[in-house]
Order: C-alpha cells, then sequence, then structure tokens
C-alpha cells in the first residue's frame, strides 16, 4: 500500500538533485551576508575615523549608502517587533498595566518624533561616547519610534480579541504562557502584524531622511546614508543627486517589497483566521513560489521553522498568568499600583513645572498656543482638501477591481515616498511667484500622508459587499441618496482610520514642512512645526520641549474629542456583519 | 394581446467570452413568460443558471442575446416596478428598519411623510411592528428578511423577484416566513402583481408556485415546464403533493444520468472533462450505509431519502450523482439502488473500503487515473494541479473546473491514490518503500 507524502516538508530531499535555482539562491544568500557585513564594519567605527561621518555626493557610493539605511530600518523593526511583543502582550495580559500602558501608547503615537530628535541623539551620543555606534542608534532609535506604536497597537487588538474557543483549547491542553504565545497569540495577531509591519517601513523612510544628517546646536553629522545623501544635495542644490537618491530609494523599497513582504503579506494570510475564503486566490508572489519550489530553500526554511517550532514549544518557567475571571481582584494591589502611578505621574508633573517655571515665561506659552492654532488650521484644512479630492477618487478605483489591483501597489509605493523629496520644487516654485510661505508651505505637510486617505477609502469601496451593491441597483438609487445612506457610510470607518493616520502625520510633518530650504532659500511659516524647528536649530531645550508638548496636548486632545467619537460612530453604525 | 403580460424572456443567452476556447454558456435558448396573478419558481441545481436569469430580469445583467420585455417595453436595466429579495437579505448595517424599508421611496423621491406611512404600512404587514428602529444586527435571521420583504413590497411592485430568500434560515423560520408570505397571497393583501422565485428546495418550491420552471445544467436551460394547481394552503401530506415532488425528482435524476452533450462546450477527445462535484466522502459513505440499512435495504425513494436526511436536492443529487459515477449505486426514475460494489464497500472495514474506493476511482473516473499515471511517470512524482486546471478549463468554466479538482483532490486523498500539496498546488506522490 503506498503511503502519501503530507506535507512537502517530509518528502525525502536526498534523493533530489540541487536545481539551477538553488545555486541562483544560494549566490543571494552569500552575497546578502557579505553586504550586510560590510555594512556592519562602518557602524562600529570610532567618530572621527575619516568618512565616518562623511558623505560625498558620489553617485558609486549610493549603493553603501542604501545598505546602510536599509541595514538601521530592518534594525529598528527588529527593535519595533521585539516592543511589540513585549509590550501588547504585557497591556493585554494585566489588568493593570493595560490601565496605564494603552493610553501611554496613544500619547506615545502623538509625540511628533521630529522635534525629540535632538534629545535623543545627546542621550544616545552619551552612551557610546566618541563612537559612530551612538549616532547610529539616535538613528535607529528615530525609525523605531515611527515604526513602533501601530505594530504594538495592532499586537494589543489581536490578543485582546482572541477566539474564546481557541483560548480554551489551550488551556485545556495545558500549553504553558510561552506556548500559549507562539501557538496562539502570534499566529492569530499575524495577518494585522504583517500589514503593519508594511505600513511602518513605509512611514520609516519619512524619518530616514530626517534623522541620518543630524544637526545640533553648531554640530552637525551625517551618516553615510540615504538620508544624509538626500540632505547634501539638497544643501548644494544638485538636482542631479536628488534624483538619483530618489532612485536609489525607489529601488530599495520595490527590492524589500518583493522580496520581504509580498511573501510575508501572502504567508500570513494562511493564520488569517475567517470562516469565508477569500475572493479570489492570488497567485504566490515569485519569492514565495521560490521559497517552497527550490529545494535547498524549502529544506532550509524548514529547519529554520523546526527551530522556531522548538523554542515556542519549550516549557519555559514564565509565570502563569491567571485567567481574567478566575478570581476577584486584589484590593491591596489595585491601591498600591494607583498609589504609585499617581506618585510618578505627580513627579513628573512637578519636574515639568519646575523645568518650565525656571526657563518659560507665560509669554511663551500664549505664543505657543497661537502658533498651535495657526497649525491646526493648517492640518484640518489639508485633509479636508486632500479628502473632498481623495475621496471621491477611492470609491471611484475601489468600484473598479482591475484598477484597484493596478493602484494599489503604486500608492504603496507613493506612501513609503519620503515627502521631504519634493520639498525643493515648492520652495522654487514659491519663491518664483512670491507667494505667501504661510499658505503654500502647507501642502507639504500632507503631501506624504495623504496617501492613507486614499488606500483606505479604496480598500473599504472594493469590499463593498456585492448583494449590498445589486440591491442598491435594484432600488435604484443614485447620486446624493447613494452618497449619503450607501457608500458614504460604507467607507466611513476606514476613512476614518485613514484620515487619523493622516492628521497625526500631518503634525509631524509640520516640523520639517514649515520650514522649507533649497540650498540657502529659506522659508518659514508660522506655527508650531516651525517654532520647533528653530528651537532645534538653535539647541534651545526648554523652548524644543515646549513646543513638543504643546504638539502633544495638541494632537491628543483632538483625537479625544473629534477623531475618538466619530470613530465610536462609525464602528457602531457602519460595519457589516 | 395578453393584457395580463408583466414580463417575456425571448432566446436569452448568457455566455461568457473566454480567449483560448469557446465561450462559457451560463445560459442558452430561455424562454419565459410571466403573467399577472400568479407565483413562478426556478428550480435546478446550483450552477444551473436559475440566479443569473433572475438578474437578467431584474435588470442587474444584461444578456448576451436575446430579449427582455417589461410591461411590453425593451428592458435596459433595474426597472420600476420590479423589486428583489436577497438570499443574504442584502440590508444596509448603518440603515434602521425603517430607513432600510424607506430606501426606495427615497430613491423615488417620495415625500418624507408619505414614505413614512408607507413604510409602516409595509412594516405592520410583514409583521415587522414595533422594530422600525432597530438595526439589522440587533435582529434574527428571519426577522431580516422580512425587512428585506417590506423593503421590496414598500414600493407595491408589478413583479416581486425572490432569489432563494429561505435559504439562509433555518427549517423553522423558513416554513413561518413561506407561510405568511403564501397567507398574504392567498388574501390578495400582498402588494405585488407576481412572484418569481429561484429555489433550488423542491418541496419549497411545490408548496408555494403555480408554475415551476425546471431547469437543467451546463448550459443552463429550461428543461420542463410543470404547472401546480393545488389550492392554497398546500399540505406536504396530500398525497397529490407527493406525487409532484416525486415527479420533479423522477425529471432531475433521469437528466442526471445521460447528460445531453452541449452545443457550446468543444468535444473533449480524452474524457478527463466530466464536471464532477466535491462530495465529501464521509457523506458518501453514510449514505451507503443508510441504503443498504433498514427501512431501505439497498433502494430508497429520493424524496424519503431527502427528508430522512435532512438534504436538499442541492445535497443529495449530486451525491447519488458520485455513486452513480463510482458504480457505487445507481440513480434511476427517482430513485437510489446500491450496486454490487457500493455492497461491498458498506460490508468493509477502513483499510479494505480505501481499496475499494480507490479501484472505483481509478476504473471510472479518467481524471484520477490519468493523475496518478502522470504522478507514476514523473522522476520527482510531483505534477502542478494547474496542467489538469488548464486542461479542465478548455472545456468548462473556470469554476466546474477547480470544482472538479477539489472533488478528484477529496477523493484522491481518501482512497489514497495520491496526495496533494496545497501551498505549492502540485499533485504528489510518496515512493512505497518510504517509511515501510
Amino acid at each position: 500500500m503506498l503511503r502519501i507524502a503530507r506535507t512537502a516538508t517530509t518528502a525525502p530531499a536526498r534523493r533530489r538533485l540541487p536545481n539551477p535555482w538553488d545555486f541562483a539562491a544560494l549566490l543571494c544568500v552569500l552575497g546578502a551576508l557579505a553586504a550586510v557585513a560590510h555594512g556592519a564594519a562602518g557602524t562600529f567605527a570610532p567618530l572621527d575615523t575619516p568618512d565616518a561621518t562623511g558623505i560625498t555626493l558620489d553617485a558609486w557610493e549610493l549603493p553603501y549608502y542604501a545598505l546602510r539605511t536599509t541595514m538601521r530600518m530592518f534594525a529598528a523593526m527588529g527593535a519595533s517587533l521585539a516592543f511589540t511583543f513585549a509590550f501588547a502582550t504585557l497591556a493585554a495580559k494585566s489588568r493593570r498595566a493595560g490601565a496605564v500602558l494603552i493610553p501611554l501608547l496613544d500619547i506615545l503615537q502623538s509625540v511628533p518624533i521630529l522635534g525629540f530628535l535632538s534629545f535623543t541623539i545627546a542621550f544616545f551620543m552619551g552612551l557610546f561616547p566618541g563612537q559612530v555606534f551612538g549616532l547610529e542608534l539616535a538613528a535607529i532609535f528615530a525609525i523605531f519610534t515611527s515604526q513602533a506604536w501601530n505594530m504594538a497597537f495592532s499586537m494589543y487588538q489581536s490578543l485582546t480579541t482572541l477566539p474564546a474557543d481557541l483560548v480554551e483549547a489551550t488551556r485545556a491542553y495545558r500549553l504553558s504562557a510561552w506556548q500559549r504565545f507562539w501557538r496562539l497569540e502570534v499566529p492569530f495577531a499575524m495577518p494585522g502584524l504583517v500589514w503593519n509591519m508594511v505600513l511602518s517601513m513605509s512611514g520609516g523612510w519619512f524619518f530616514v531622511v530626517a534623522s541620518e544628517a543630524i544637526t545640533l546646536g553648531d554640530a552637525t553629522w551625517r551618516l553615510p546614508g540615504i538620508g544624509s545623501y538626500v540632505a547634501l544635495a539638497l544643501e548644494q542644490r544638485d538636482i542631479e543627486a536628488v534624483f538619483l537618491a530618489m532612485l536609489a530609494m525607489g529601488l530599495v523599497i520595490l527590492a524589500y517589497d518583493q522580496l520581504l513582504f509580498r511573501p510575508l503579506v501572502a504567508w500570513s494570510g494562511k493564520f488569517r483566521f475567517e470562516t469565508t475564503s477569500a475572493a479570489a486566490p492570488v497567485p504566490d508572489p515569485w519569492v514565495l513560489a521560490l521559497l517552497r519550489r527550490t529545494h535547498l530553500l524549502r529544506l532550509a526554511t524548514a529547519s529554520f521553522g523546526r527551530v522556531v517550532a522548538a523554542l515556542g514549544a519549550l516549557r519555559l518557567p514564565l509565570p502563569r498568568l491567571p485567567p481574567a475571571m478566575a478570581r476577584p481582584p486584589r484590593r491591596i494591589g489595585d491601591l498600591l499600583f494607583g498609589a504609585s502611578v499617581i506618585a510618578i505621574v505627580g513627579l513628573a508633573l512637578w519636574r515639568l513645572a519646575s523645568y518650565f517655571a525656571a526657563t518659560i515665561a507665560p509669554s511663551d506659552v500664549a505664543e505657543v498656543a497661537l502658533l498651535g492654532c495657526f497649525t491646526l488650521v493648517r492640518v484640518a484644512a489639508m485633509i479636508a482638501l486632500a479628502s473632498l479630492v481623495w475621496v471621491p477618487a477611492g470609491v471611484w478605483l475601489g468600484r473598479r477591481p482591475a484598477l484597484t489591483r493596478l493602484a494599489q501597489p503604486a500608492i504603496q509605493f507613493l506612501a513609503a515616498f519620503p515627502a521631504n523629496l519634493l520639498f525643493p520644487p515648492f520652495v522654487v516654485f514659491i519663491v518664483h511667484f512670491g507667494l505667501s510661505p504661510d499658505i503654500w508651505l502647507s501642502p507639504l505637510m500632507v503631501l506624504g500622508t495623504q496617501w492613507y486617505i486614499l488606500f483606505n477609502v479604496i480598500a473599504a469601496a472594493s469590499a463593498f459587499p456585492g448583494d449590498l451593491a445589486e440591491a442598491t441597483r435594484n432600488l435604484r438609487v443614485d447620486g446624493l441618496l447613494w452618497w449619503r445612506r450607501v457608500m458614504g457610510p460604507a467607507i466611513l470607518p476606514a476613512y476614518i482610520t485613514g484620515a487619523i493616520t493622516a492628521s497625526g502625520g500631518a503634525w509631524n510633518a509640520a516640523i520639517v514642512a514649515e520650514v522649507a530650504a533649497w540650498g540657502d532659500t529659506r522659508l518659514a511659516a508660522r506655527g508650531l512645526g516651525a517654532y520647533i524647528a528653530h528651537a532645534t536649530e538653535a539647541g534651545d531645550f526648554p523652548r524644543i520641549v515646549l513646543g513638543v508638548s504643546a504638539m502633544v496636548v495638541f494632537v491628543v486632545v483632538i483625537n479625544r474629542l473629534f477623531w475618538r467619537p466619530l470613530a465610536v460612530f462609525a464602528a457602531r453604525r457602519a460595519t457589516f456583519g | 394581446m395578453d393584457q395580463d403580460i408583466l414580463l417575456e424572456v425571448r432566446a436569452c443567452r448568457q455566455a461568457y467570452h473566454k480567449d483560448s476556447s469557446a465561450d462559457l454558456v451560463v445560459l442558452d435558448d430561455v424562454n419565459l413568460t410571466l403573467r399577472a396573478g400568479e407565483i413562478v419558481g426556478l428550480l435546478g441545481r446550483s450552477g444551473s443558471g436559475k440566479s443569473t436569469l433572475l438578474r437578467i430580469i431584474a435588470g442587474l445583467l444584461p444578456p448576451t442575446a436575446g430579449e427582455v420585455r417589461w410591461r411590453g417595453a425593451p428592458l435596459t436595466g433595474p426597472a420600476e416596478g420590479i423589486a428583489m429579495v436577497f438570499q443574504s437579505f442584502a440590508l444596509f448595517p448603518w440603515l434602521t428598519v425603517q430607513e432600510n424599508v424607506e430606501l426606495g421611496l427615497e430613491a423615488q423621491g417620495i415625500p418624507r411623510a408619505e414614505r413614512e406611512d408607507r413604510a409602516e404600512a409595509a412594516i405592520d404587514l410583514i409583521g415587522l411592528g414595533g422594530f422600525e428602529s432597530a438595526y439589522p444586527k440587533e435582529l434574527s435571521g428571519g426577522m431580516r428578511q422580512r425587512v428585506g420583504l417590506a423593503r421590496a413590497l414598500v414600493v407595491h411592485p408589478d413583479l416581486l423577484v425572490m432569489d432563494e430568500p429561505f435559504s439562509a434560515l433555518d427549517v423553522l423560520t423558513a416554513e413561518t416566513l413561506r407561510t405568511d408570505l403564501i397567507d398574504l397571497w392567498s388574501e390578495g393583501r400582498l402588494p405585488a402583481r407576481a412572484v418569481l422565485m429561484v429555489t433550488h428546495g423542491i418541496e419549497e418550491a411545490v408548496l408555494m408556485c403555480d408554475r415551476i420552471l425546471v431547469f437543467a445544467s451546463n448550459p443552463g436551460r429550461v428543461a420542463h415546464e410543470l404547472r401546480v394547481s393545488l389550492p392554497h394552503p398546500r399540505n406536504r401530506h396530500d398525497p397529490a403533493f407527493g406525487r409532484i415532488v416525486d415527479d420533479i425528482y423522477g425529471l432531475l435524476t433521469r437528466r442526471a444520468v445521460s447528460p445531453t452533450p452541449s452545443r457550446a462546450t468543444p468535444a473533449d477527445e480524452t474524457g478527463l472533462a466530466t464536471p464532477l462535484h466535491p462530495v465529501n466522502t464521509n457523506l458518501m459513505a453514510g449514505l451507503l450505509e443508510t441504503l443498504a440499512a433498514a427501512p431501505y435495504r439497498g433502494r430508497a425513494d429520493l424524496p424519503a431519502l431527502a427528508s430522512a436526511l435532512q438534504l436538499e436536492v442541492d445535497d443529495l443529487l449530486p451525491l447519488g450523482e458520485a455513486l452513480s459515477l463510482l458504480r457505487l449505486a445507481e440513480l434511476a426514475e427517482g430513485d437510489l439502488r446500491l450496486l454490487e460494489a457500493g455492497r461491498a464497500f458498506v460490508d468493509a472495514d477502513t483499510e479494505p473500503r480505501k481499496l475499494l474506493f480507490a479501484e472505483a476511482l481509478r476504473s471510472h473516473v479518467k481524471l484520477a487515473t490519468t493523475i496518478r499515471r502522470t504522478l507514476d511517470e514523473r522522476w520527482n512524482h510531483r505534477v502542478p494541479a494547474l496542467r489538469f486546471r488548464d486542461q479542465l478549463e478548455d472545456h468548462m468554466s473556470p469554476d466546474y473546473a477547480e470544482a472538479t479538482l477539489r472533488a478528484v483532490i477529496g477523493w484522491g486523498r481518501y482512497a489514497e491514490l495520491f496526495g496533494y500539496d496545497e501551498e505549492a498546488d502540485q499533485f504528489l506522490l510518496e515512493e512505497p518503500d518510504e517509511e515501510e
């Protein structure tokens, strides 16, 4: 009687000769290893080594710069993943930790990272004095702060919506907390997490450009990387170099999208927890097909998988957290926890107050509040404008599946593309026509973030259920009624998600968008972003803290008073099923 | 000219263009006349094109060829006077019951006061009074479909078209809703002049319809037309009712045994391209066991079998056809009869059963034999499923090809004739000397 191989990995491999794909794949892997080693060598050099922080506009150096930048992004992604696993798990598993961590995450998400660069640089330079590694860490940290929060949120959301039957199954089979984490929680969170990784990676580029070339007071460092290259090109008005950098960046984005994210997204699809299968099976991306069909690579990934599986199966003696319902919460513990939280908050408040009291006058606060209002008006106007353009466009695209398939990768690329590279043409344009920077610099703020609106609207419109579309046609609903009763509510939740991301991003971008430069032509708009940028340039720490705090307050208050109620309303009314 | 004629379908054909081979014909030469005052049922297996025809009549889909005339004029799109009820209810989750019902009136520009009155009336008529401000997700399936009905009836349509309106409901709820609808209809209180419904339930069709059009598949066409002249309310236990149900089973199985070659699909020289339904092997075994045991002892009447096993035509007929194809049982004149091989299968244990099944598969399913032979010939005993999918798609629609492949994968796995690697989309074989 014949026996059947259940899966590819149990099939005998020893009889199979390596095929040409194996050699190609092996060369690729070895080449990548060599490149990483070369890039890493530069990371651990002392700061005063020649070329350690110098940079030239030589095009032949670009591949090396691209490599360094990519390594930074992946280092930050690794840190973000580690943070996500630890933070989300703690927040989801411990009631007390969750009560503090989730609002904290919300605030962290609203902190304009660019405003904080000066602090983190000072901190990491202090950790590794005289070493490139300190600067390197500061840059990685900046990218990390642009990537981590939404990933942590996604994981937290997955962990709080674990299917109850699967949780019961893991308890019934007595899986340890560690085993449950790798067997249930991570796989369940995987589709959302991978998708957020893709978004994070796109968002990270903006900060690469801003964080590699660092000016603090009168000192300037340039870490070898695409970001520094762009900064230098902008300073020297070398338009050719700007285009070269764009090209390099495009190639890098294309490479990791094809090599990593497409296979990851396709692979994570198998963890999708749905009763209905996807509408149309999408063919495997070519890298995944390569992995699955090349014998050696399949063997390698299978053994890697076995190692990971073995690690996940360890019965690590982690503290077994009690199930939430098992026993009533201890009042004493709650009291102690609450008291310590209040103590820490009080201490922070006192420190902040005394810091400000010593350095900041009430007039400064009033000025910052006024400037914040200017920026608020700018952000609101730009989001409204972007919505007016992209909502109809997104609905139009989303209702045409063939176009949607074409548009989605293009928009993903546009979202990843650092908008700061597009500033120079604007500056030239504004200067040439003598326009007011207060108005005409505003579009720069949404240049990079508007795509989130478009992206989300397309996704929602293309997911509009076929039976509802037929019902709409049968009832002959059209025109304004169609927008008001049918398509408007259908895309509302996704639109709000997109608009929150876009407006948060716009606040952040204000720091670079309200002051734009092309060579020695410098334009500035009146606003909170420009205030922070000027303070950073002058190394004026109290005013940086003040500006950043004001921005956090603005973003959090708008989120709480405007977006959150809207999102809750939309989620209650306009979700399917 | 007959004043009562609402809708006429003439020589309607629906085909999808395929670049590699001939067009895929979903509907072929369908003719239909609908008059005021009748309930007409479109009955057939899934994939027989009855839902497509319904969408053509509702103006949601233009036919490839042929003509649809609505109230004497050619139909060009969703028309006034035709209201549709959906299998999935198709309610807008962000609108209340009242707002959902009012939507069609709103689209016609009817003033608010009149809209509210008419919606109120429709909601009361259909038994939803008191739920006006509820959202669909607060309602049970039966209540949701009542909203769907109210939304269609509120426009006072000349023609109410319903696409398997009860098949997403549980048995009891469906029966209540059917009865309520028929009661309204016979009392003349249903604000619609004619009803056209798609169903795959034979009893449902006989219970509700004045006229039943039985569809044949591949390509879909009207194979038979029956009149049901029993008065409402109809009784399932009435012998006359049972005879009609029996007749329809007979019609459906007679066609199933001798599939007519279609004009549209090119001839298949290899014999590979017999469309298969992915029928679960456990169900096959279960049906064979039921058939062999008392009270059937080897021969069962299909309607009786269907009600005993709580299976609809859509479930039972593919099972019977699969068993016929494998020569384990035989479908004839509305009966299912156990064959020699089937008897042996029932008497055997797990492992011998697999051997018997493999034997049946090798002898009667050309596709399975071919896959196995190809695997034996390959040096690595793997072959992409794509290769067979392409071959099948030359002779049938991609959906049918996919279903056929899934059937042969399931059967091949059960018989341990070959395996299938889902990730690589490849058939595979393990050599006999491994592990043993």
